[in-house]
């Protein structure tokens, strides 16, 4: 079973995020990247199936240089060979373009399966994976919590939590998978999978290299624009609400969001 | 030239579901404010006489797809029949809840016909024929305000919980067209067998109208039953701050946070919680929030509309024997 994970940096979730000058970026001078969570689960996700099925795990991330460290952490942890998609014109790109040039490098491997986080926690958006998915024309399935591979390797059966539900959902392999919290613990990585890690094949490739045409990505080609990021709004100050006993609060708490708030 | 707004109703196992009120209603008055039709999109099977309530609430048409195949959601039955909706009416926007359905759908539609999509918004307009949204990013900690490119239609999911629902008018009826499609068997690729029900029955935290969230203060499994108590009298679901969450004292689909769940509630009662970061981004968009904590220098008391400094077990069993007084 070979099995593609795709993953990105992400500032780490305890970061301040301050608007840089231009009002449409943030200021990054004192971010910790780190590797998306939801990505890092479908790493280990893609190494428990193999430890199971045998097969191959590829790694392929895109972004700046740095990308680098994440893709030979997921090596370390276990997988077998990375690819970086490192090309300056893909600085700014939106969704689609992100999805175009993964499917671009993804195309020409053999896979079974692919993993991605079911959103990264920066953009927030959740497009990418669903979005390579349509592209590479095989199903999806979004928001996975537990994956189930079919014991002749056929098929996936997967439980994908809703609203006041979880759905099983099976599909024929390849498909795409998006990683959940919960699906697993991914593991650390271990001193000697640290230093395999080293010698594992990382191949770095342009747009140019995956015979893509950079002027269709980067800022200019975006079909979503950020006019402006502002702060979140402030919210009016509350009160502390006053009282000599822990009772008389519980009182005055409950007054307040009768009387004033009208929500009880 | 691209015309219109279209928003796609959401139902499951037959019934309209909330987001569906909210995508027309704010449809509506996008439309109205460009002077543009709204048309709702329905799916399903059997569904065809729930189209027309859809009206009380402001479509001017709604499309219906009704078939077999398409009374349960998959991705590939349903982003086909949309897709081929989209191109035969060409609307200029079109809207989606960001449910868990609406998200996975709006994704894959938006790559099928290679527009711009905005996930998750919470606020819209339209300006020279363009679309405008705002976004929560970085789980809140920022807002990004987004437009489109002359790619139509401009494509966007809407926070549920967030925009406002019109009063239904019965006199208002809409005109009620059956969409025609083509749907291949071997085009369905994924299957639903089976649909476990949460065994809490309650509304999930991303639609819940009031949520109790239990942190580290709760300093076990077992502190949560006040919770649930309160959560039981003022018909709340029960969440949890991640520190609980990776404590093992409750399940991952209650973690409310920037990497669990982000809610928008009408009432966020926090207790136990400090507030770090990655919690406050997901649950700031809540209308009124209510901290109790010991510690007063708790961060979540700057995002509190109302706070209470004391012991969270001697303060909540007080605050359910007040609350049933005016039940």
């Amino acid at each position: 079973m070979n099995i593609i994970v795709c993953l990105k940096q992400v500032p780490d979730t305890e970061s301040q995020i301050k608007i840089a000058p231009d009002g449409k970026s943030i200021v990054t001078d004192d971010i910790k990247w780190v590797m998306n969570p939801y990505d890092e689960f479908g790493v280990e996700e893609a190494l428990r199936i193999k430890e199971k099925f045998g097969g191959e795990v590829t790694v392929v991330g895109l972004g700046p240089k740095r990308v680098a460290e994440s893709i030979r952490t997921a090596l370390a942890m276990g997988a077998d060979k990375g690819i970086l998609i490192s090309d300056t014109a893909l600085d700014g790109s939106d969704s689609l373009a992100i999805a175009t040039a993964l499917a671009a490098a993804i195309k020409g491997l053999s896979y079974d399966l692919i993993f991605t986080g079911q959103r990264g926690v920066d953009d927030d958006n959740g497009i990418v994976g669903t979005a390579l998915a349509e592209m590479l024309n095989i199903p999806n399935i979004s928001v996975v919590e537990k994956v189930e591979i079919s014991g002749d390797g056929k098929s996936v059966k997967a439980h994908r939590p809703v609203e006041g539900q979880t759905l099983v959902i099976e599909a024929s392999l390849p498909a795409l998978i998006t990683a959940q919290k919960g699906l697993n613990e991914p593991r650390y990585a271990s001193l000697p999978g640290i230093m395999k890690a080293k010698k594992k094949p990382l191949e770095e490739k342009t747009l140019a290299a995956l015979g893509l045409d950079p002027g269709n990505f980067g800022e200019g080609a975006r079909k979503l624009r950020i006019v402006k990021l502002t702060p979140p709004p402030q919210r009016k100050e509350g009160k502390i609400v006053a009282g000599d006993t822990p009772e008389q609060k519980a009182a005055e708490l409950v007054k307040l969001l009768h009387e004033e708030a009208k929500i009880l | 030239m691209s015309q219109g707004v279209m928003i796609i109703a959401e139902q499951r196992d037959g019934d309209i579901r909330k987001i569906s009120y909210e995508l027309i209603s704010e449809g509506r008055r996008l439309a109205d404010s460009s002077g543009q039709e709204l048309t709702a999109v329905l799916l399903g099977s059997n569904i065809k006489d729930k189209a027309a309530k859809l009206g009380n609430y402001g479509a001017d048409k709604v499309i219906v797809a009704d078939d077999p195949r398409l009374g349960t959601y998959t991705t590939d039955a349903y982003v086909s029949v949309i897709a081929q909706i989209v191109k035969s009416n060409d609307p200029a926007i079109l809207l989606l809840g960001a449910s868990t359905q609406g998200k996975d759908l709006a994704a894959r539609i938006s790559a099928r016909l290679g527009v711009g999509m905005a996930q998750d918004c919470i606020q819209f307009s339209i300006e020279h024929g363009r679309l405008n949204a705002v976004r929560p990013i970085y789980a809140g900690k920022a807002y990004a305000s987004v437009t489109y490119s002359d790619n139509y239609p401009h494509m966007a999911t809407a926070r549920p919980n967030v925009m406002a629902i019109n009063t239904p008018d019965e006199s208002r009826t809409a005109q009620v067209i059956e969409a025609s499609f083509i749907l291949d068997d071997g085009d369905i690729k994924t299957k639903v067998v089976d649909a476990i029900k949460d065994k809490s029955g309650k509304v999930d935290l991303t639609e819940a109208d009031k949520i109790v969230s239990g942190g580290r203060g709760m300093k076990g499994p077992e502190g949560y039953g006040i919770l649930e108590e309160l959560a039981e009298l003022i018909g709340a679901t029960v969440g949890a701050s991640r520190s609980a969450v990776d404590a093992g004292w409750r399940p991952h689909s209650d973690q409310v946070g920037q990497t669990g769940k982000v809610v928008s509630p009408n009432l966020y009662i926090a207790c136990g919680i400090s507030g770090a970061i990655q919690h406050l981004a997901g649950m700031s968009t809540s209308k009124i929030i209510v901290a109790i904590n010991k510690d007063p220098d708790a961060p979540i008391f700057q995002k509190a509309d109302y706070g209470v400094v004391d012991d969270l077990f001697n303060v909540i069993p007080a605050m359910n024997k007040e609350i049933k007084k005016i039940l």
